[in-house]
C-alpha cells in the first residue's frame, strides 16, 4: 500500500463522479483531437494530389473550379481549350514539362480521362497487370475504379457521356482494358485512363456519325480534328520556382486561358475549411474547461467527505506533501487516462468512419499514431488537471489537524 | 519514558487551560478522568504532538517535541505514537488490513503483511481482514481501530475516550484489549475518559 495506490482506490471506489470527469475529458481530448486527425487527413491528401503540379491551365472560370475538377477530379470542368493555343505554352523557356488532360465520359461514374502515360508517373503509380495503353481506346484502370466496376483485363465497356451517371451511352466506340494500377490512395484510384486521342475518337465519331464507314473521310476528319482538337486542361511542372511569379499572370493577362496555381487554391480552401475547424475546436476546448471543473468539484466534494481522513494519515505519520501528492494524483490521473482515452477514441471513430463511408478508403498509417499538434492535447490536459486540484491541494496542505480531529 | 512539565495551553488567549505534570515509565498505564470542556482532547492532542503547548513541554523516551522540526514531529508521531479515538476513523475505501499496511508505509515501517494478519485475527477480526471499515459493526471497529494504534509497536498508546460510546460488555473488552496490546509491546497507555466505568480497571489514575 502506497500513495499511488491509495489515489487509484479513491477513483476507483467513487466510480460515478469519476466516470463522469473521464468522459467529459475524453469528449474534450477525443473532439480535438479528431479534427486534428481530419484536417490532417485532408490536408495530407490535398497536397499529395497536387504534388508536382505547379500550375493547371484551363478554361476561364473560376480557378478552384479549375483545380477541384483537374486536380481531384470532384467538380465539371471550367470548359475546353484549343489545343494549339496550349502549344505556345509548352514552348515557354520556364516550362519543365506538361500533362494534357480530357475528359467528358463516365463509366459508371467513373471518369474516363485522356491523357499521357506522364500522367501516372506524376502519382507514381505502378500497374499491378497488364500493361499501358499504347494506341486509342486501350484504357488502363485505377485501383478503387477497377474493383468496383469488376474491370479485369481483357474486358471491353462503352463510356457513356457527361461526368454524372445515366448519360447517353457512345455505343460505336468500346474500351478495351489492357491494364490495372495498383492503389495509390490518390485520385488516380478512381480514373480510367487513356490516350487524348481515344477522348477525340469518341467525341468526333459521335458528331459525325454517318461518316464512319468512309475510310478516306475518316483520314480527313482526323487531320481536321488535329487543327481544332481541344482538350480539358494542362498540367504544367516548372523549371524554376520563378514560374510561379511569371507564367500565370502572363497567361490569364494575354491568353484566353485561365492559369491556376494548386497550391494557391488549395491554401486558400484550407483556410475556409479550417475556420470551421476551429469553431469545433474552441467547443471542444471549453468542454475540456468544464471537464476541468468537475475534477476540480469531485476533488472538492470528496476532501469534504475525507478530511478527518487525511487528518488521520497525518497522525499516522503522513506528512503534508503525501498527503498533496494524494490529492494531486487523483486530480492528474483523471486528466492524462482522459486524454489517453480521448486521442484513443479519436483513432477508433475514424477507423469506423473509413470502414462504413468508403471501404476503398484507407487512412494514411500515419494518422493512428500521435501527429505533432496533438503532443500539445497533453501538457494542456495536465494543466488544466494540475489548476483543478489546485484549490484541494491547496486545503490539504493547509489541513488543520487538531481542529479536523476534535470536530469530527 | 513520557514526561511533561507544566503545560498551558489557550485557544483564544482568555480561557487557559493548565494541566498537572505526568511521568510515565515503560509499560505503565495512566487513566486521566475530566468532564467534558475540561480540556481532555486538549492534552491529548498535546501529547500526540498535534497542538503546541504555549507553555512548557513533552518529552517522549528523550526526545522532546519542540525540537522537531514539523515534519520530522509528523513522522515521530507515526513510529512512536498510537491514537485512538472515540468515534473510529479510517481510510474508507481501503480494506481493514490496507488500512494497517497504510498505516505502516506512512510511519516508514515495513509492510509486514503477516503480521497485520496475526494480530487482526488476535483480536477476533481474523474473518474482517478484507472487509471495508463501513461493513464492520461499531465494537468491531473500534477493535479494528486499536490494531490500527498498535501495529506499528508505538511507545506511547494515546486514548481519546475509547469506550465512551460502546456499552459495557464492549467496554469492557476494549479496556481490556487495550492494556493487553500495550503490555505485549511495552507502550505506555494513556486513556483519556469521563467515562467512570473504567476507574477501577487501572490502579493509577488523573483528574482534570
Amino acid at each position: 500500500m502506497n500513495i499511488r495506490q491509495l489515489s487509484w482506490r479513491n477513483l476507483i471506489s467513487n466510480p460515478l463522479s469519476t466516470i463522469l470527469c473521464l468522459l467529459l475529458m475524453t469528449l474534450g481530448v477525443g473532439i480535438i483531437s479528431l479534427v486534428l486527425l481530419l484536417n490532417n487527413e485532408v490536408e495530407q491528401q490535398l497536397q499529395k494530389n497536387v504534388k508536382g503540379i505547379d500550375m493547371v491551365v484551363g478554361a476561364k472560370g473560376s480557378p478552384l473550379q479549375l483545380i477541384l475538377s483537374t486536380v481531384y477530379h470532384i467538380d465539371n470542368p471550367t470548359g475546353n481549350i484549343p489545343l494549339k493555343e496550349v502549344a505556345k505554352l509548352k514552348k515557354n523557356s520556364m516550362v519543365k514539362s506538361t500533362i494534357p488532360l480530357s475528359f467528358g465520359d463516365t463509366y459508371n461514374g467513373f471518369r474516363i480521362v485522356g491523357t499521357t502515360h506522364a500522367y501516372i508517373e506524376l502519382f507514381q503509380a505502378s500497374l499491378k497487370e497488364g500493361e499501358l495503353w499504347s494506341q486509342a481506346l486501350e484504357v488502363v484502370v485505377g485501383s478503387t475504379a477497377a474493383q468496383i466496376n469488376d474491370l479485369k483485363v481483357g474486358d471491353t465497356f462503352h463510356g457513356s457521356h457527361g461526368l454524372i451517371e445515366g448519360g447517353v451511352v457512345h455505343d460505336q466506340f468500346s474500351y478495351n482494358v489492357v491494364g490495372i494500377l495498383d492503389h495509390c490512395n490518390s485520385t488516380i484510384d478512381k480514373l480510367i485512363l487513356s490516350n487524348t486521342e481515344s477522348i477525340w475518337k469518341v467525341h468526333g465519331h459521335d458528331s459525325d456519325d454517318h461518316e464512319c464507314s468512309d475510310p478516306d473521310h475518316h483520314h480527313e476528319h482526323d487531320s481536321h480534328q488535329e487543327e481544332n482538337a481541344m482538350i480539358t486542361a494542362l498540367l504544367v511542372k516548372f523549371k524554376s520556382p520563378m514560374g510561379f511569379l511569371q507564367l500565370p499572370r502572363k497567361v490569364n493577362e494575354t491568353t484566353n486561358l485561365q492559369a491556376a496555381v494548386p497550391r494557391f487554391e488549395i491554401n486558400r480552401l484550407i483556410g475556409l475549411l479550417g475556420f470551421g475547424a476551429q469553431t469545433i475546436k474552441m467547443i471542444a476546448i471549453i468542454i475540456m474547461v468544464v471537464s476541468g471543473l468537475s475534477i476540480f468539484i469531485s476533488l472538492f466534494n470528496s476532501l469534504k467527505k475525507r478530511r478527518y481522513e487525511l487528518a488521520l494519515m497525518r497522525v499516522h505519520g503522513a506528512s503534508r506533501w503525501q498527503l498533496v501528492k494524494l490529492v494531486l494524483l487523483e486530480g492528474l490521473l483523471l486528466s492524462v487516462f482522459g486524454t489517453l482515452f480521448g486521442v484513443i477514441i479519436s483513432r477508433l471513430t475514424l477507423f469506423a468512419v473509413s470502414f462504413f463511408i468508403d471501404a476503398n478508403y484507407s487512412f494514411d498509417a500515419l494518422s493512428f499514431s500521435l501527429i505533432n499538434e496533438e503532443l500539445w492535447l497533453f501538457p494542456i490536459s495536465l494543466f488544466i488537471g494540475l489548476l483543478a486540484s489546485l484549490i484541494p491541494t491547496i486545503q490539504t496542505y493547509n489541513i488543520n489537524i487538531p481542529k479536523t480531529l476534535s470536530n469530527e | 519514558m513520557l514526561k511533561t512539565q507544566s503545560i498551558a495551553f489557550t485557544y483564544d488567549g482568555s480561557h487557559q487551560f493548565r494541566f498537572p505534570d505526568i511521568q510515565l515509565q515503560k509499560g505503565e498505564n495512566l487513566l486521566v478522568l475530566g468532564e467534558s470542556g475540561i480540556g481532555k482532547t486538549t492534552l491529548i492532542q498535546i501529547l500526540a504532538g498535534l497542538l503546541h503547548p504555549m507553555q512548557g513541554s513533552v518529552e517522549l523516551n528523550g526526545t522532546n517535541f519542540q525540537d522537531l522540526s514539523s515534519k520530522n514531529l509528523d513522522l515521530f508521531r507515526g513510529k512512536h505514537i498510537g491514537m485512538v479515538f472515540q468515534r473510529p476513523h479510517f481510510v474508507r475505501n481501503l480494506s481493514i488490513l490496507d488500512n494497517l499496511l497504510l498505516s505502516l508505509y506512512l510511519s516508514k515501517n515495513k509492510q509486514d503483511k503477516k503480521r497485520a494478519t496475526q494480530l487482526l485475527e488476535q483480536i477476533g477480526l481474523g474473518d474482517k481482514l478484507d472487509s471495508k471499515p463501513d461493513q464492520l459493526s461499531q465494537g468491531e471497529q473500534q477493535r479494528a481501530s486499536i490494531a490500527l494504534a498498535v501495529i506499528k509497536n508505538p511507545d506511547l498508546i494515546l486514548a481519546d475516550e475509547p469506550t465512551s460510546s460502546l456499552d459495557d460488555t464492549n467496554c469492557q473488552k476494549i479496556a481490556n484489549l487495550l492494556k493487553e496490546q500495550a503490555a505485549s509491546t511495552n507502550a505506555q497507555l494513556i486513556i483519556i475518559t469521563h467515562d467512570q466505568r473504567l476507574k477501577s480497571q487501572f490502579n493509577k489514575s488523573i483528574t482534570l
